[in-house]
This record gives structure tokens, C-alpha cells and sequence, in this order.
């Protein structure tokens, strides 16, 4: 089964979003993601000072198999992608919601409606059935 | 309805994670995509590839019937059990598959052709073979396991009598015979040491269960995918097709034009090298990190190019591909992903043998 923490907020496209003590959100893909994609080897990040809204495909993480993208379920502005992946790729794979984060985002506005870690992870677990 | 093989119940229960290939419910992986593949090359796995095709050629004229379907020379075939790969090609010199043949006897060839093109294969066959009186048998009562990597030899050994296992180890580089009723041969789609066996269905399960007792991992499609690309070996339907000629697919090699050859497709590959062959298959590898991927366009001086087939490579950890690109192209290009340039730099395939990579 696919941890799913209960402390973050979830998107129907399989990504997590963690607000962070100074207001700024930080957001990877899931574990239930990273095991459907496979060992990743490539995750391209946006650059610090983009803009993208709500939908926008911001990154792309690329398994042996596929590239996919990822979508930046806030509107806002990018205050970094995670510096580290370049090199390891695989804290993906390995630490979803720790090392394996992707962006973290100034969001424009208030968050929006997402889903809570039971709803998740009821939609993760009709996905594998 | 997909079709499956006998070890699909087993695929299952192993928590394969299984996709369509070809018309096949085959299993892409059990687990790391990337650790089976390591497994190949360090030690050794086991792949189900009882999705090909095994068709047996009968008849006092199956020799002459392959001088005419087969584009490399039949007659390179002089001892028993000695395989041979090459292509059939249609009468414009596109290829209609790639193939395995086997020299059981002299009334008697086997072929093994891909799964995907399984129906037209058998078609095309049989459509030569009646002017020749050849029979084309499909051997869909067995099933066929690939055992690849360093240890491959010895682990399949343990399965035979000592005198099967001796026979086993002392067979040469694409070479087959009848050992315990199986037909084993020292043939792969990897780049490694190993053998194919072709079994009768039923034991198919418990020989997986015994290669997996002894330490050999079940691999999937997805490890297949990335070992045969390193080995710089073609896959059917990507890197070619029948629009494209064997000569434009790295394939050279294997097209036998000696004098008096008279094989189906010839006068068109005369033709198109008469008239200057315009394109080539070469390996690429991406100087930059990313992943090349099939239908990415290659930029060169003398015109534009696309990946054929394109992955990160587990051994190498850098991507590798192989493009058809213009035949004046050499030295460094330019890869297009996802709106920006890469450079990449054109290699003669194979990138990786035998565990080692074969690239600067």
C-alpha cells in the first residue's frame, strides 16, 4: 500500500502540497505516483521567478519507460525547484514527500479546495483495484 | 482480447505489473525497472518470450525456399544448429520482419519471428513456400524462455543431466540444439552471455521457479527494452519497418548481395544504393541530462533526422538512442526535447557489451 501522510493536502492528478511556516508551499508527486511511473531518471524543474497557474504543467519527471508531467495544482510564483534532483532523481522513487519534492511555490492566492489525505487516498486505492 | 502466455498466471502471482505489447498481455515489470536490468549484466535474469513466434520450415526445397525469402544467405547454414539473423524483405526492400533461422536438418529450418507481426509473417511465408512444397508449422505448443547474463550459463546448466549441462556449456555464439527435450540455444536479445530455451508449455512455470530458487530475477518487457538497446540491437516496428530498407536500419551486415542471389527484394536495394542511399541508423548519446525518446527530431547540417528508439540508459546513467538521420551526418547534432536543443553526439552502436560500456 501507498503511504499517503495524513499532515498534507492531495490533487486528483497525484500531486502533494505542504505549506510551509513562512506561507510559501512546497509540492512533489506522490508515493502512489512515483510507484506507477517507475524508477525515475530525469526530473526537469521550472526555473526560480516563473509564473504558472492553476493546471500549468510546470515539471517533468522521466522514468525509464515515459516522460510526465506534473502540474502545478496553485497559481503563483516559483521560489525554487529542488536543487538536488539533478544529481538524484531517484529521491523521487525513494522519499516522495521528504527528499523527492519538486517545487516550492509564493502562492497568489488562497488555497484551494484539494483533497484531504483520506480522500486521497481513497482515489489512489480505485486507481491500483 | 489479448493474448497471453502460459506464464501469465505466474506473472501475475510474481506482481508483475503487465502491459499490452503487440496484441500480448506480457509483463513489463516485477519490480525496479532498473535493478533487473542491473541483474542482466552483473549476474542474471529470466524473461518470458513466449509472445515470438517459433515456425518450423519442412520440406526437401526449405533451403532453396530461404535463399529467396530470407535477405541474408541460407547457405552460410553448413553446420547443424548454427542460427543465423537477418530479414525478409518485401519486393521494395522493405523489411517485413527480422528473424532468427535455425539449421536443424537439411529438410528442416526454424524461425523465430516477432510477436507483433506474428499473422502477416506467417502469411508472407506461406505464400512463397507453396511454389518450393514447404510446410510452415507454427510451434505454438511451446513456450520460450530467454536466460541472459554472466551466470546465465551456469544457472541453466543446473537445470540439465551432466551430460545435457555439458552439452549446454560447450555450445558456441548462436548455436542450437536438442538437450532433454528441450531446444536450447546460445542466442539473446542483451548483449550478455545466455541462452533461449524453447520448452513444452507445461514445464515452462516450474523452470521459472527454479531459475528464481537459484538467485536468476524475472525481468520484464521494460528491462528487455533497455538491455537490447544498450547491445545496440533493432527493434522491429521502431528502428524499422516496411517502409524502410535494411540498408537505412544499420542492418547492412546482415543483407547478403553476392553474385547469383536471387532474394526477394534484391533489385530494389540494388537500386537504392545504385541511386545513393540517403539516410542511416546511428546510436546517439546525449551529452546533456534529459531522455531521448522515439519521434524526437535530430537537427544536422544536411537536414533534419528523428530518435527511432531513445532511453536512459541504467548502465551508461546517461540517455542513448538510435535516430535515422541524412547519411552525410556525423560528429555532434541536435536534439529537439520539448522545445529546446541538446546536443548529442552520433556513436556507432553497440553502446554496451558484455557489462561494459562501449562508449567514451
Amino acid at each position: 500500500m501507498s503511504k499517503v501522510p495524513s499532515d498534507l493536502k492531495y490533487t486528483r492528478t497525484h500531486e502533494w502540497l505542504r505549506t510551509l511556516p513562512d506561507g510559501s508551499v512546497q509540492i512533489g508527486i506522490t508515493d502512489h505516483a512515483q510507484h506507477a511511473l517507475g524508477d525515475l531518471v530525469f526530473v526537469e524543474v521550472p526555473e526560480t521567478g516563473r509564473k504558472v497557474s492553476t493546471g500549468e504543467p510546470f515539471a517533468v519527471v522521466e522514468s525509464v519507460k515515459a516522460a510526465s508531467d506534473v502540474y502545478s495544482p496553485i497559481r503563483g510564483e516559483v521560489l525554487e525547484g529542488n536543487p538536488e534532483l539533478a544529481a538524484t532523481p531517484e529521491a523521487v522513487n525513494s522519499d516522495p514527500y521528504g527528499r523527492g519534492w519538486l517545487v516550492r511555490i509564493k502562492p497568489a492566492d488562497a488555497l484551494p479546495a484539494l483533497l484531504s489525505a483520506a480522500e486521497y487516498e481513497k482515489l489512489a486505492a480505485e486507481e491500483a483495484g | 482480447m489479448a493474448r497471453r502466455t502460459p506464464l501469465f498466471p505466474l506473472h501475475q502471482t510474481l506482481g508483475a505489473r503487465i502491459v499490452d505489447f503487440g496484441g500480448w498481455d506480457m509483463p513489463l515489470q516485477y519490480g525496479s525497472q532498473i535493478a533487473e536490468h542491473h541483474a542482466v549484466r552483473r549476474s542474471a535474469g529470466i524473461f518470458d518470450v513466449s509472445h515470438m513466434c517459433v515456425v518450423d520450415l519442412e520440406g526437401a526445397q526449405a533451403r532453396p525456399f530461404l535463399r529467396k525469402l530470407f535477405a541474408n544467405d541460407v547457405d552460410k547454414l553448413e553446420a547443424r544448429g548454427k542460427a543465423l539473423y537477418g530479414c525478409m524483405l518485401n519486393e521494395e526492400g522493405g523489411v517485413v520482419d527480422d528473424l532468427i533461422v535455425y539449421f536443424l536438418g537439411e529438410e528442416r529450418f526454424r524461425a523465430v519471428v516477432n510477436a507483433g507481426t506474428r499473422d502477416k509473417d506467417l502469411a508472407w511465408m506461406r505464400r512463397h513456400a507453396e511454389s518450393f512444397g514447404v510446410e510452415v508449422l507454427e510451434r505454438s505448443d511451446l513456450a520460450m524462455l530467454a536466460v541472459q547474463g554472466p551466470e546465465a550459463p551456469a544457472k541453466v546448466a543446473a537445470l540439465l543431466s551432466a551430460s545435457g549441462a555439458e552439452r549446454a556449456r560447450a555450445l558456441g555464439n548462436f548455436f542450437g540444439t536438442e538437450i532433454d527435450g528441450w531446444f536450447i540455444s546460445r542466442t539473446g536479445y542483451t548483449g550478455e552471455d545466455g541462452f533461449e530455451i524453447m520448452l513444452p508449455e507445461a514445464q515452462a512455470e516450474r523452470v521459472w521457479r527454479s531459475l528464481n530458487a537459484m538467485g536468476v530475477v524475472s525481468c520484464g518487457l521494460g528491462a528487455r527494452d533497455t538491455l537490447r538497446l544498450e547491445a545496440g540491437m533493432n527493434l522491429y516496428g521502431s528502428d524499422m519497418d516496411e517502409r524502410t530498407n535494411p540498408l537505412e536500419s544499420g542492418l547492412s551486415w546482415t543483407v547478403a548481395m553476392s553474385p547469383g542471389r536471387a532474394f526477394i527484394g534484391r533489385a530494389a536495394l540494388e537500386a537504392a544504393t545504385a541511386a545513393g542511399l540517403k539516410r542511416k541508423l546511428v546510436g546517439l548519446v546525449l551529452e546533456d541530462r534529459g531522455v531521448l525518446r522515439a519521434h524526437q527530431r535530430v537537427l544536422t547540417p544536411g537536414g533534419g533526422g528523428e530518435i527511432t528508439s531513445g532511453t536512459f540508459s541504467p548502465t551508461l546513467e546517461r540517455s542513448i538512442a538510435l535516430a535515422r538521420v541524412p547519411a552525410t551526418a556525423g560528429g555532434t547534432v541536435t536534439v529537439e526535447i520539448r522545445g529546446k536543443t541538446h546536443d548529442a553526439r552520433i556513436v556507432k552502436p553497440p553502446f554496451v557489451r558484455h557489462g561494459k560500456s562501449l562508449i567514451d
